[in-house]
């Protein structure tokens, strides 16, 4: 459909959230931007909350994908299980191909 | 602001006659309107009554939402789980897809979709909202205070395994700890391992000692505990 984008990102790559700071409704939390994770699975395929907020029709919908970030990757000095990770919703427009991570 | 400092004088003048029967003045309860009314909740309110005005629904039909989702309760996700405890295909299908299964069981679960997270051996999850507050409400009714606190939500992601010991709940080290961000717009909620010591138990038994900090992975269920 012309409304939506096909998803990008498959399981298994790598991937960096953009380091940007627009004003806004953005649901791509600060702690992980700029920071490179991997992709699990895509989520779903949703409107883009950026414009439902402000009274748009969230076209076109993006795929959302669940992107796993490595503790240690987020914070310098954690101090847990070198497997613990964060696991974040995040749509598409917000993440790139790390360096040599995509396929 | 008059009004408040009337009520003040006229508080400390009854303190006055208190004390003439000995007792210690002592601070008043402040009632919830005594608090101060955020932006928040001044858009809330002017939204409903905009709402109500308009026609788009009456009063009476914003009553009864705010009643069904209070009734809500942390039982239902246990149902769900006792369920999958004893039947590992309905286990399955849970997994693959909560909102089907939870029909199953005939309870509602709404329009958001909800997802459950199966802990394994060696592998222990816990959600967080850290944007808001989304939360699994259809299945585990509403969310606890500390679950909307800036607190938990900024720390259960920067020391997790300091939060959950906070609860009384220590992963050990060599468990894999996930947490997950419901940022978008899935609802996620845990489902624990069977706890040993409860063999043979019902479904009934079983759900009662899955509460609803088990299913927001801050804590495990405890045989004890039924």
């Amino acid at each position: 459909m012309a409304t939506e984008t096909p998803p990008r990102f498959a399981p298994g790559d790598r991937v960096r959230v953009r380091a940007a700071f627009p004003p806004g409704h953005i649901r791509t939390p600060f702690f992980v931007r700029g920071r490179e994770g991997r992709v699990e699975a895509l989520a779903a395929i949703h409107p883009n909350p950026e414009g439902l907020a402000y009274g748009g029709d969230g076209t076109p919908r993006r795929p959302v994908y669940r992107v796993a970030f490595r503790q240690a990757d987020l914070w310098e000095d954690y101090a847990g299980a070198p497997g613990d990770a964060t696991v974040v919703d995040i749509f598409e427009h917000w993440l790139e191909p790390a360096e040599g991570g995509a396929p | 602001m008059s009004e408040h400092d009337d009520h003040t004088h006229d508080h400390k003048h009854d303190h006055g006659h208190d004390h003439d029967n000995g007792h210690a003045p002592h601070p008043f309860q402040p009632d919830i309107e005594d608090g101060p009314i955020t932006e928040y909740m001044v858009l809330t309110r002017a939204i409903g009554e905009l709402m109500v005005e308009k026609g788009v629904f009456a009063a009476e039909d914003l009553r009864e939402k705010l009643e069904y989702m209070q009734s809500r309760k942390p039982a239902l996700g246990a149902r769900l789980i006792a369920r999958a405890w004893t039947d590992p295909a309905f286990a399955a299908r849970l997994e693959r897809d909560a909102m089907a299964a939870a029909q199953e069981l005939d309870i509602d679960v709404g329009v958001v979709e909800i997802r459950a997270l199966p802990d394994r051996p060696g592998l222990h999850n816990v959600i967080v909202c850290t944007l808001c507050s989304c939360y699994p409400v259809m299945l585990l009714g509403n969310s606890p205070d500390w679950y909307k606190s800036r607190e938990y939500r900024s720390r259960v992601v920067r020391e997790p395994r300091a939060v959950l010991a906070e609860f009384g709940t220590e992963i050990p080290a060599e468990t894999e700890l996930r947490i997950h961000d419901s940022t978008a717009e899935l609802r996620y909620f845990v489902i624990p391992e069977r706890p040993a010591g409860t063999e043979g138990w019902s479904e009934e038994r079983l759900a009662d000692i899955v509460t609803r900090d088990c299913m927001i992975g801050t804590a495990l269920p405890k045989p004890g505990a039924a």
